[in-house]
């Protein structure tokens, strides 16, 4: 599925400081139901955004409008669990493009770059930075460029390099995905199954 | 091929590197491909709106599980959006020419249950599923793992995924297990001292006595947990345990052919010599029944042990606290002797049929306790039938409990199985995320002897005390 090329992206940022943020808790598997990729955005972090008689939970940064922006800021261990893209699905249906933490699961990594959401990876420090420049002033931006690899504080210059490589890179920036490039090597892959033991 | 010593991982790895794009991912073939009814339909809708087809159908199998009713079977599904998912794998699979094992086929259950028992998964393979605990396949030696949707998409398009190598990690434990030590105390037990997230980045192989003397299905449980610890996957060289489980199977090679694969499957161990980015060992003697008491499955302790204070565990204090408090528990508070609702045997990870010979085992002369639901769940219609040729459903019955029908049930609870906000659960199953039995249910995640030894006495047991007596 298409997504929004990724550049530069200039935003306001919503913390999660939280550990071990597992894909359950992204989206709940009862919300998995869908047969299309539409609507998932409504039931981001479910249980933890609304009560059980579907009242807002007052507490929750998502309820909270004091926070806003396209980039989540979440603990160590981010996307843990599942292998559900509908998790990376609802963050980015959402309205999030970019989610930033020291440690993020394999997967869920996978699946972002997927689909047009980047996720950056940063020092343990820095995470804690953000934090903390976020909870003096919810309305701090933060700079994620894609082309120069670094994510920077804007009100006061703190800058990180992330890594990516570079053929994912290539892809978010240009709004490419996986399938054109296989497409193009199809016969490299037909020559190769013919060998298959299997 | 270079004469350096390689690793199993390397050499399957290797083997299906179809192309390595320069500062990018390998391009990597893929033997088989399971796929389901959660998250398959959006992969079918991309390839039809780009206008191609499946590749290689006969490289994918299909079955419903995540969806299932685990009672009456033969009728309507009920839920209206489970039944459109349903239908919509079976129109899929129809349309595009794979096999399918549909609800109520006798060949139907967990997919992590029926592609080991049918020969489909075979040593060395590349295998992968939208589901993180393809893992499972990896008891064969295979490199299997946990893929998004985009990535069912890129398969069904390509029978290619596009993949980093990952970094290679080896656990060693050699010794004996202890009575009442079951391979899923072994998974908990490993995880516990790595944490959830502590092997993300890598591939594991298992190695080391405890593993060559474990059984397949045993082996299957082991590998199904490495997701748990943040692994792609885990595996452990196939060796004559694998090949007398594989041989006779019904997609399994016959004749020649399978003279041929078991050559080559027989090459398929780590050289001495080879080297790993990290290694861990442990000793058997250490691991003891163990029993998880927080929101992630790298919050665990041998069931004898009190729950840990916030200084003693790797989580950082505030997500040790709120895990806590999710499940409504102390720290410093013992866990033997705590009061259960639910137990819970069946999933990918506990629902074959030596889980259920371990179930019985324990519970066979005794007594449901009257406070105990107890939903036995197997994986899959042939580990039911083998239930019932074993004699193990009268053993179940006499002792007050019931079986259900195959599927992934309670493990994730998108069917009618959910445990209430509030109750405890003792589960065989893979995951104590809040939530993931049913919304505010409280999961223990445990082994089948410590899940029987609670359904009898209603209680946290130490399934030790009623072997013994046995």
């Amino acid at each position: 599925m298409a997504y929004d090329k990724f550049t530069v992206l200039k935003s306001t940022a919503v913390p999660m400081p939280i550990e071990n943020v597992d894909t359950d808790q992204i989206i709940p598997a009862r919300f998995l139901k869908a047969t299309e990729r539409k609507g998932f955005g409504d039931n981001l972090f479910r249980d933890w955004r609304y009560n059980s008689d579907d009242t807002p939970k007052k507490d929750f940064v998502l309820n909270n409008p004091i926070y806003s922006g396209k980039i989540l800021v979440g603990g160590k261990n981010f996307g843990s669990g599942s292998s559900r893209e509908h998790a990376a699905w609802a963050i980015y249906d959402y309205g999030f493009r970019c989610v930033v933490s020291s440690f993020f699961a394999d997967i869920f990594k996978g699946n972002s770059l997927n689909v047009g959401i980047l996720p950056v990876t940063v020092s343990e420090g820095f995470l804690d930075k953000i934090f903390k420049a976020i909870e003096a002033d919810p309305k701090t931006e933060l700079e994620v460029n894609l082309p120069e690899q670094t994510i920077t504080l804007l009100a006061t210059g703190e800058s990180e390099k992330f890594d990516i490589n570079g053929y994912k890179k290539h892809n978010l920036m240009n709004g490419y995905d996986d399938i054109d490039y296989l497409q193009a090597m199809k016969s490299n892959i037909t020559a190769f199954a013919e060998k298959s033991l299997y | 091929m270079s004469n350096k010593p390689a690793s199993l991982f390397d050499k399957v790895w290797d083997a299906h590197v179809v192309r390595s794009i320069p500062d990018g991912p390998d391009v990597l073939f893929i033997d088989r491909h399971f796929i389901h009814e959660v998250t398959s339909p959006v992969a079918f809708l991309g390839i039809e709106n780009r206008g191609i087809s499946v590749l290689y159908p006969q490289r994918t199998f299909a079955t419903a599980d995540h969806n299932t009713p685990t009672i009456n079977q033969d009728q309507p599904v009920k839920d209206p959006l489970s039944a459109k998912q349903l239908a919509a794998l079976s129109s899929n699979a129809q349309k595009y020419g794979i096999s399918i094992w549909a609800l109520g086929s006798p060949k139907n259950g967990i997919v992590h249950v029926v592609g080991p028992e049918n020969g489909i998964t075979l040593p060395g393979m590349t295998i992968v599923c939208g589901d993180s605990h393809t893992s499972t396949h990896g008891a064969f030696g295979c490199i299997a793992f946990g893929i998004g949707t985009s990535e069912v998409e890129m398969v069904l398009a390509s029978q290619c995924i596009m993949q980093p190598k990952p970094k290679k990690m080896r656990i060693t434990i050699n010794g004996k297990l202890g009575k009442g030590v079951l391979p899923k105390d072994v998974a908990l037990y490993m995880i516990s001292q790595i944490t959830a997230s502590g092997a993300t980045g890598y591939f594991c192989e298992y190695a080391g006595e405890v593993f060559e003397n474990m059984s397949m299905e045993g082996r299957m449980t082991v590998c199904n947990m490495s997701i748990e610890m943040g692994a792609r996957g885990g595996m452990i060289a196939p060796d004559e345990t694998t090949f007398n489980y594989v041989k006779g199977r019904d997609k399994a090679p016959k004749g020649e052919a399978w003279d041929k694969a078991l050559a080559y499957w027989k090459t398929l161990k780590t050289d001495d010599g080879a080297v790993f980015d990290k290694e861990l060992v442990f000793n058997a003697s250490n691991i003891e029944p163990q029993i998880t008491y927080g929101t992630n499955p790298g919050l665990g302790t041998g069931i004898t042990h009190s729950i840990p204070k916030a200084s003693e565990v790797k989580d950082g204090e505030a997500s040790y606290k709120k895990s806590l408090a999710y499940m409504d528990f102390q720290e410093g508070q013992p866990l033997l002797g705590k009061k259960i609702d639910y137990v819970f045997l069946g999933s990918c990870t506990n629902g074959r049929i030596e889980d259920f010979r371990a179930f019985a085992k324990v519970v066979k002369g005794r007594k449901k306790a009257d406070n105990i639901t107890a939903w036995l769940v197997p994986g899959s219609h042939i580990v039911e039938e083998q239930i019932k040729k074993e004699g193990i459903l009268d053993i179940l019955n006499e002792a007050g409990f019931e079986l259900r029908q195959p599927g992934c049930s309670a493990c994730l609870a998108m069917n009618d199985d959910k445990i209430p906000a509030g109750k405890y659960a003792v589960s065989t199953s893979n995951r104590n995320f809040e939530g993931r039995q049913g919304p505010g249910a409280r999961t223990l995640l445990a082994s089948p002897y410590v899940a029987a030894a609670v359904a009898v006495t209603g209680v946290v047991t130490d399934p030790r005390e009623l072997l013994n007596e046995a």
